[in-house]
């Protein structure tokens, strides 16, 4: 781990239902303040809540720098709609969005769809990576300079530059190209929660983030030593996937916001992870202990950076935008 | 008491008219384009913004088509982006009932209502063909009888979930069990600052008119004469006693064009250059090509119609709507064209959608008032050939000259887009 790396701090900013936007805006704002690269909002179908990726869009213009990843689940959605909505998020945002990949479990959602039964969770996740797949080539469908606005023939955009992605996968079909331009990150940022292995199975192919929930560092670089190699045998870099022990956290004194920082620097400067996303028990005031305690210890001890350094989450993540799998295609034709 | 207009303004997605050629024209993409026209509407007291939608390219000779304004973000994720930077302007998600299931529509719609405390309205959509559903799970063809039924159903299923929440706030149990949709458990949103989202429905048909008459709010219809608007008006009125509504509970809403000049002349004028801008040589030939479904691009645009008949079945236009009868239409065509002398792209132009409302400032408001105090409308929906600025003068110039006159409010009286639109919040139907 390089020097002049920077330790990932993020935190989820779910909890008990909350339907007004100012809880959220406020909420973000606060992570923001601490300089935190992103937020997540949790999300399921099955108990009370807003939809995630809605909230995050109402959070965008109403915050600056903070990386802002809901929770999108892959079961019941139509990945061409999930393509779009991630999308328009990044759009939204100007580049600092992410999706948290989730599947849903069990008899009582699929009811509430009334498409499919419930699934056993190795399908779900085979499922969800072919989601995260054929997105991610929905994003790439418009290459980067697609919009040429040429009045000389009356072209808008160059049809050259625009791919079909044919996917075709066990339980759907995309023909595509997405009706999103490609957004501003190129591919908003991938968050997959990596300690069950069929989620892990998709994290190692598909993630820019893995979150492992561990409680020792021992187990937290276990983790990350195995979750490296096995991106590396699927042909990905490794420093292009970063590994967070998700946390949970129960902050009660200014004495806990500071053990809280000695922990997770001494994880970080082991090498045991890339970063830390901690989940609060009350997030109000854990956030508030994290952001006021916790991160100006971090950042003393010249671990966390004072500033965000771009206005991207790749940029806080010190991810660069990926190539167009088409246009790299196209290139080499 | 004078009657009141009701303004909305649509952000034009993919389409033909929007002059994307004039450098004034910026990004259909960018959020700050939205952001700038939803100011601008909202410091126009306008009732609300509406946004359409697409789920799948289109295609013209089996190819991408790459002359119109390509590209849009998704509706409700742009709307909730945009209750940040707007208060009282109500929202409006175009969304297909085709290619998506009740469950999380009506969730995602609810979320919307909430943030924007009390702002979403949605424009419920169909779609037919199996083109379109090559790009999702549902796939298929449901022929237009059963596309009606099941956006009927739909827009049914997702009020029995917004129901579901007691006006207090308790969650209750859902099941709704029809034809096609099979589901039951406990949706995640409770009821909002307006009850439910307001519902529009875009359609002339006569499905379109009941399915409206039955259920929707506002309806969503081209525009024509004063005398086919009077006409539209009274018949879908007329129809919403059978469901036992109020004339007042749906309102009709035609969406407009407009072209503001300092004399008649000026205006006549300028609504000629953007037709020509609309129009250009190549957007002629495939106007023509839609009709006659054969590759035209030998012909001359500035030359006469082709003498040869059209070829219906030829495959060649997907995704967009299908002209009813070519024959009959390209006969039309030719006869006007020999009248007037007319060449192809001159046709086109004669032919195709002008402009709504072309005028002075002050004879612009006298005729939309004019068609409001008359019933052949409630109110409009604006669509401007410029994005983002495309609105500015019709806000700056023609919305005091209604205000003045006391037809359109100078304020928002209430926060809710129910309030705005007078409609009342609907029953909680336990």
């Amino acid at each position: 781990m390089s020097a002049t790396r920077s330790l990932h701090l993020s935190a989820e900013i779910g909890g008990p239902p909350h339907f007004d936007a100012a809880h959220y805006v406020s909420l973000a704002r606060l992570a923001e303040r601490g300089t935190l690269d992103f937020v997540t909002l949790s999300d399921t179908f099955a108990r009370p809540g807003p939809d995630a990726l809605a909230v995050l869009s109402r959070v965008a213009p109403a915050t600056e720098r903070i990386g802002l990843v809901p929770t999108v689940t892959t079961t019941h959605t139509e990945p061409f709609h999930v393509s779009a909505a991630v999308a328009t998020l990044d759009w939204v945002s100007r580049g600092r969005a992410g999706w948290a990949v989730d599947v849903s479990t069990g008899e009582a959602e699929a009811r509430l769809f009334g498409r499919r039964s419930a699934a056993p969770g190795d399908d779900l996740w085979h499922e969800a990576r072919e989601v995260a797949d054929v997105v991610g080539k929905l994003w790439d469908s418009w290459e980067d300079d697609a919009e040429i606005r040429d009045s000389s023939t009356g072209r808008f955009i160059d049809r050259d530059k625009l791919h079909y992605v044919d996917f075709k996968g066990r339980t759907f079909s995309v023909r595509g190209p997405s009706i999103v331009p490609r957004p501003p990150q190129g591919h908003p940022v991938t968050v997959i929660d990596a300690t069950a292995d069929a989620a892990r199975a998709a994290a190692v192919r598909h993630a820019d983030i893995a979150l492992v929930r561990t409680d020792t560092p021992t187990a937290a670089r276990a983790a990350r030593e195995e979750i490296r190699d096995r991106a590396r045998a699927h042909g990905r870099d490794p420093d292009r996937l970063s590994v967070l022990a998700a946390l949970p956290i129960e902050l009660h004194t200014t004495a806990d916001a500071v053990d809280l920082a000695g922990l997770v620097g001494d994880w970080y400067e082991q090498g045991a992870v890339d970063g830390v996303h901690l989940l609060p028990a009350d997030v109000e005031r854990d956030l508030g202990f994290v952001v006021d305690g916790t991160v100006p210890l971090l950042q003393h001890r010249g671990l966390l950076r004072r500033f965000y350094p771009g206005a991207t989450l790749r940029e806080h993540l010190g991810l660069t935008r990926p190539v167009n799998q088409y246009a790299r295609a196209g290139e080499s034709s | 008491m004078t009657k009141q207009i009701h303004l909305a303004a649509h952000f034009p997605g993919v389409n033909s008219t929007t002059v994307w050629t004039d450098p004034r024209s910026r990004s259909q993409i960018d959020f700050s384009s939205f952001e700038q026209l939803a100011r601008t509407a909202e410091r126009g007291k306008f009732d609300f913004f509406f946004l359409a939608e697409g789920l799948r390219l289109r295609e013209h000779k089996g190819l991408i088509h790459d002359l119109d304004v390509v590209g849009r973000p998704e509706s409700l994720t742009v709307l909730n982006a945009l209750a940040a930077v707007t208060d009282r302007l109500g929202l409006a998600a175009t969304v297909n009932a085709t290619f998506n299931e009740p469950y999380e529509l009506a969730r995602r719609l609810a979320t919307l209502d909430h943030l924007s405390a009390g702002r979403a309205a949605w424009n419920v959509v169909t779609s037919s063909d199996a083109f379109t559903g090559e790009n999702f799970r549902r796939g298929g063809y449901l022929d237009r009888a059963d596309r009606y039924k099941r956006a009927a159903e739909f827009v049914e299923t997702a009020r029995e979930l917004w129901d579901s929440w007691t006006p207090e706030g308790t969650s209750r149990p859902f099941s709704h069990h029809g034809p096609h949709f099979d589901i039951e458990g406990e949706f995640t949103v409770p009821r909002s600052p307006q009850g439910h989202p307001v519902v529009i429905q875009a359609g002339d048909s006569d499905e379109g008119r009941e399915f409206a008459a039955a259920s929707a709010d506002v309806i969503f219809t081209r525009h024509g004469t004063l005398e086919a608007g009077r006409t539209f008006y009274a018949d879908v009125k007329a129809r919403l006693a059978a469901y036992g509504r109020d004339p007042d509970d749906l309102k009709i809403m035609p969406g407009v064009t407009f072209v503001l000049g300092e004399t008649a002349a000026d205006a006549q004028e300028r609504a000629a250059e953007i037709r020509k801008q609309q129009v250009s040589p190549q957007n002629a030939l495939l106007a023509l090509e839609q009709i006659w479904g054969r590759d035209l691009s030998a012909y001359d645009p500035d030359g006469p119609l082709p003498d040869i008949d059209p070829d219906p079945d030829s495959g060649l236009v997907q995704g967009r709507v299908r002209i009813a009868d070519p024959f009959a239409v390209a006969a039309k065509w030719r006869a006007l064209s020999e009248e007037k002398g007319l060449s192809i792209r001159q046709t086109v132009i004669e032919t195709s959608t002008r402009q709504s409302f072309v005028g002075t400032p002050q004879s612009v408001a006298d005729e939309l008032d004019t068609f409001v105090q008359t019933e052949a409308a409630d109110g409009f929906i604006l669509v401007p050939h410029l994005t983002p600025g495309g609105l500015d003068d019709f806000v700056d110039q023609v919305v005091p000259l209604l205000q003045e006159r006391g037809a359109f409010r100078t304020e928002y009286a209430g926060t809710t887009l129910r309030s705005h639109l007078g409609l009342p919040e609907p029953v909680w139907k336990g």
